[in-house]
């Protein structure tokens, strides 16, 4: 009976991880399939290739649209980073303070932006924001984007806060240091890692959002994402490609930072005595 | 520095206080303090998020279109039997009300909206705005009924009434193809070529759950796999996993469009290498939306049950081998029951993601692959009709919170932070 | 340190004073939207030294409704399709305009200078295929229909607009019958009834450049198309042709939001774009025929028969009646969303 299970395991293992390695390959395939093309010459988004050229790059970067977009994109999603990091960061410590009547139904609400479909948010804030003349503006994409964001913030820094010692900041106030300068100089700095990468998924949410963004923005306000919405329906042609294998980069580099900070914070918790 | 430390309030409170009123007071304060510190978040969400959400609702049963056009008609229906013709002074309400209607730009909303009722009230309506009697004429009731018996029918002035409410339960009705009949007033259903939600509806739970079926499928071996990799070398392999979780849905979307059009790159292959004759239809259709809606959601599955699985000791594999049962079956009754709450989470995540999709579906379907988003957005930009956009995004956002509220169960005590 | 600033802040008013002013002008995209930042946007901003902010929407109503109803305007021109210029009108949704400030109307076409709108263009739906690809060619919609001869799919545009005359055209209605049979619950029913024929071989676009980009993939044989934008493929070199017979053909016009802050400057656009020198380089850069009769003697000759208003185009080409689509439009969508999406 013994030989008869190894046998199946055998067979049973390299066709296991056959079957997993190809799944693996079929997450990243779509995404590595863009990059070539943004370096093809021909006009259309199609294999096979004919031939290296960087045309479609000139073409991202001398276009005023995609520059504006882009533009906008980095001023909407980091200032909607800071304010979704902000008032998740304090709402996170108010929680993780202890019980309180209600708190399962406030913890619901922090997080049902993040579970609400986002059709029904961005038509719910397109008729809302018209009443508030927060439509087309970059306040209303904002204040939507983090909105968005906060529930990630809210459950990294939660998350992060179970690692936490109370006791650092009770021994802070003992010392008679004050509430803020504890937070500052003793919380913040062990939760950092937690934040930074709420912060990543804040920012990651803005700066891939496009549902709401075509609801709330008119050209002006124009987004990374919106600009691609439009372009692979209205005119799928290699810049899209272009745009697309920069903003492959830019994740990889998001992913690449919350690798890091995960393997500080896991040091740190080492480190720290719980 | 006004703000006093825990500590603080300890020496400065009333000595005579007994030790648990004390503590009492401190927690007080000190609940009070967590509070202020939740406090401006919640009242952010307030604002961006939960009152518009609210308004959408509120929006389902908004009726204003008729109550603002035609504000003495309704006002000269009130003493009508509703069964008999109405007297003259309705009729010469309703032309005065059109008039001013059409001076102020409220007739194509006005239409719009009895048009809803019955389809016939359109062409009824247009026509008497072509010709709509003079002040002075002898009767206005006749010559408009001589433009249309309808005009002589108790049944318009009582959908006339019916829309002229404040509040309406058409768009409701229409969400699941139900209406009030314009000729008995009953409730019935939309007759079959206009009936389309309910099968919307199932259509998106339809999907959403072999969407989840398939990420469940496919994801639990690959988080196994992985778990049971070492460390050093799963951590590579979960960048495979990370980086599509990271990357933009639309490049990924883009990417799809790429591999499977047509003249794609897996029809291309699939030829040359003899597979295949003619390319396969691949994308525009439920194939392309399954595909890419799994490929998205994959992570969502593969991560939270890495984690689970890599905090499962092979301890127990290994005694239940030890003591002569099959790997399988070990495996089977040792391993996979201590995964169920990741498996159920996941699931229930991924299901609940699924079935608000739009973009995915729009960009990758066809019109028969729309799920319930779409018509939404259908309703909300391209046919103006808010009423509808809102009744059939209430209907999403209520079976959302309802499978939303099953997944805080579920997880709930999988997750100690919420209790501790 | 001071003065650096004060030089600073002076700059900075400086600027402030001869930055350009802005206007929304939001258009169909894609060729069409190049085109007009060709011909219209960026030699208009040059001459005016205005910023123009050009967006694209593919015809919805629902964002102008919203700015309108809620006086936050932030659009300024739109291009819209006739039955939304008419009904935009009768709502409320667009200003009126004023002729004495947009030149010469009786240069332009008749339906062309109406109370809301400026006619950009005369475009036409037309039936195109890849002649590589098809042994025989179509000579019309009958033959879209006729899945034997010309095995594979079709696109067409998602809408109930076209898609009902198309399929009418196809049945037999002739061009001159087809409004009068579509306003009749049987002419509705006899179209979708063709339709229901063909509706596993169709593939449905939405955005003009989509049936274009499958026609080169291969996915379809046959689709209906923007007459400019299959010449514009032709121009690129894929071999493509044109079958002007049962051709659908409707104008666009420039409509100015209602409420638009920039109205002024909105009327100098218009006026600029209504100028036949500047549509004759509209029309030579996509094939859609000028709404200023003086343009069509000043564009290419080898454009000319090229455009939707060629005599020998018009000939099986019928127009788009609006005031129908005004009527019948919202009821007829909504029964065509219902059908398609079952």
């Amino acid at each position: 009976m013994n030989h008869h299970s190894t046998l199946i395991e055998r067979l049973w293992a390299p066709i296991f991880s056959v079957f997993s390695i190809s799944m693996l390959i079929f997450l990243v395939v779509p995404i590595l399939v863009i990059v070539p093309l943004s370096f093809n010459e021909g006009s259309f988004l199609s294999y096979p290739l004919s031939g290296f050229s960087l045309r479609w790059y000139q073409e991202f970067l001398g276009s005023q649209e995609w520059m504006r977009a882009l533009r906008n994109s980095l001023i909407i999603a980091p200032a909607a980073t800071l304010l979704a990091t902000a008032l998740g960061t304090l709402a996170a410590v108010g929680l993780a303070r202890g019980e309180f009547r209600g708190k399962g139904l406030v913890m619901a609400v922090l997080i049902s932006p993040m579970i609400a479909p986002l059709v029904i948010i961005a038509v719910s804030l397109y008729f809302f924001f018209a009443q508030l003349n927060l439509l087309n503006s970059y306040l209303g994409l904002v204040l939507a984007h983090a909105a968005l964001g906060v529930p990630f913030v809210v459950i990294t820094v939660a998350a992060t806060l179970q690692g936490y010692d109370r006791n650092f900041s009770r021994a802070a106030a003992s010392l008679g240091a004050p509430p803020w300068f504890a937070f500052r100089k003793v919380m913040l700095p062990l939760i950092a890692p937690g934040v930074i990468s709420g912060a990543l998924f804040a920012f990651a949410t803005s700066f891939d959002e496009v549902v709401v963004t075509l609801f709330l923005a008119s050209p002006a306000q124009r987004t990374l994402p919106m600009q691609m919405f439009g372009g692979i329906r209205e005119n799928l042609n290699p810049t899209i490609a272009a745009a697309a294998t920069l903003m492959i980069a830019a994740s990889a580099v998001l992913l690449l930072l919350m690798e890091w900070l995960r393997r500080r914070n896991e040091k740190l918790r080492g480190a720290s005595p719980t | 520095m006004s703000e006093v430390s825990l500590t603080a309030i300890d020496h400065s409170t009333d000595k005579n206080a007994s030790l648990k009123q004390r503590l009492l007071r401190a927690e007080g304060s000190y609940r009070r303090r967590s509070m202020l510190l939740i406090a401006p978040l919640l009242i952010f969400l307030l604002i961006s998020f939960v009152l518009p959400i609210g308004n959408i609702l509120w929006k389902s049963f908004d009726n204003p279109e008729v109550v603002r056009a035609l504000p003495t008609t309704l006002l000269a229906l009130q003493g009508w039997d509703g069964e008999s013709r109405p007297d003259e002074k309705v009729f010469v309400a309703l032309v005065k009300d059109l008039k001013t209607a059409k001076d102020e730009g409220q007739i194509p909303s006005l239409i719009k909206r009895l048009g809803y009722e019955d389809g016939r009230y359109r062409t009824l309506l247009t026509m008497a705005l072509r010709k709509l009697p003079d002040d002075g004429v002898e009767s206005t009731s006749r010559s408009l009924i001589a433009q249309s018996t309808l005009w002589a029918e108790p049944s318009t002035w009582r959908s006339i009434q019916r829309a002229g409410r404040t509040l309406t339960a058409y768009y409701v009705l229409a969400a699941f193809d139900h209406q009030v009949d314009a000729q008995s007033g009953n409730i019935v259903e939309l007759p079959k070529g206009q009936a389309l939600y309910l099968s919307v509806l199932m259509r998106t739970l339809w999907m959403a759950l072999v969407v989840t079926l398939l990420c469940v499928l496919f994801g639990y071996p690959v988080a196994y796999w992985l778990a049971k990799q070492p460390s050093s070398r799963a951590n590579l392999w979960l960048i495979m996993v990370l980086l599509p979780f990271w990357t933009s849905l639309l490049v990924r979307t883009a990417g799809w469009i790429v591999l499977l059009q047509n003249g794609g790159l897996i029809n291309h292959s699939m030829i040359a290498l003899g597979l295949i004759d003619q390319p396969l239809q691949l994308v525009f259709n439920r194939v392309g939306v399954y595909i890419s809606m799994t490929h998205i959601l994959l992570p969502f599955v593969i991560l939270p049950l890495y984690a689970v699985m890599k905090g499962i000791s092979p301890n127990y594999v290994r005694a239940a081998v030890s003591l002569g049962a099959h790997p399988f079956r070990a495996f089977w009754s040792a391993y996979v029951p201590q995964t169920f709450a990741g498996v159920t989470a996941g699931a229930l995540l991924v299901f609940i993601m699924a079935i608000g999709y739009y973009i995915t579906p729009a960009l990758l379907g066809g019109p028969g692959d729309q799920m319930l988003s779409y018509f939404v957005a259908f309703y909300t930009n391209t046919t103006i009709n808010w009423g509808m956009a809102a009744a059939l995004g209430s209907q999403l956002l209520i079976i959302v919170l309802l499978l939303y509220w099953v997944y805080s169960r579920v997880t709930r005590p999988a997750n100690p932070a919420q209790r501790a | 340190m001071f003065k650096k600033i004060a030089v600073l802040a002076l700059m900075a008013g400086a600027a402030s004073q001869v930055q350009a002013q802005q206007l929304t002008v939001v258009s169909f995209g894609g060729l069409n939207k190049q085109a007009q930042e060709k011909a219209f946007y960026q030699p208009f901003s040059k001459a005016n030294n205005v910023d123009i902010e050009a967006g694209e929407f593919n015809g919805e109503m629902a964002k102008i409704k919203a700015m309108v109803e809620t006086g936050q305007v932030g659009w300024d021109v739109v291009e819209v399709e006739s039955p939304e210029l008419v009904r935009g009108c009768s709502e409320g949704l667009f200003e009126p305009l004023d002729w004495s400030k947009l030149g010469d109307k009786k240069q332009m076409i008749d339906s062309a200078a109406s109370e809301c709108g400026a006619g950009i263009f005369i475009w036409s739906t037309v039936l195109a295929y890849d002649s590589t690809k098809l042994a025989k060619a179509p000579a019309g919609w009958a033959d879209f229909w006729d899945v034997k001869t010309y095995p594979g799919k079709r696109a067409l545009r998602k809408s109930a607009k076209f898609t009902l005359e198309i399929a009418l055209l196809a049945d037999g209605v002739s061009q001159g019958q087809l409004y009068t049979v579509l306003a009749t619950p049987e002419g509705v029913d006899r179209a979708f009834k063709k339709l229901d024929q063909l509706k596993a071989n169709i593939q449905w676009w939405e955005a003009g450049a989509q049936p274009m980009q499958w026609l080169v993939s291969g996915d379809v044989v046959m689709t209906s198309a923007y007459n400019g934008r299959v010449t514009a493929a032709q121009k690129e070199g894929h071999p493509f042709s044109i079958v002007w017979n049962g051709s659908l053909y409707d104008m666009d016009s420039w409509a100015i939001v209602k409420g638009s802050k920039n109205k002024a400057l909105a009327e100098k656009y218009i006026a600029f774009a209504n100028r036949p020198e500047n549509q004759k380089v509209f029309a030579e850069t996509i094939p859609y025929g000028p709404t200023n009769t003086l343009a069509i003697a000043q564009i290419d000759p080898k454009v000319r028969g090229d455009l939707p208003t060629a005599p020998a185009n018009l000939k099986g080409a019928r127009s788009v009646d609006t005031d129908f689509w005004i009527e019948h439009g919202e009821e007829l969508e909504q029964r065509f969303n219902a059908w398609a999406a079952q």
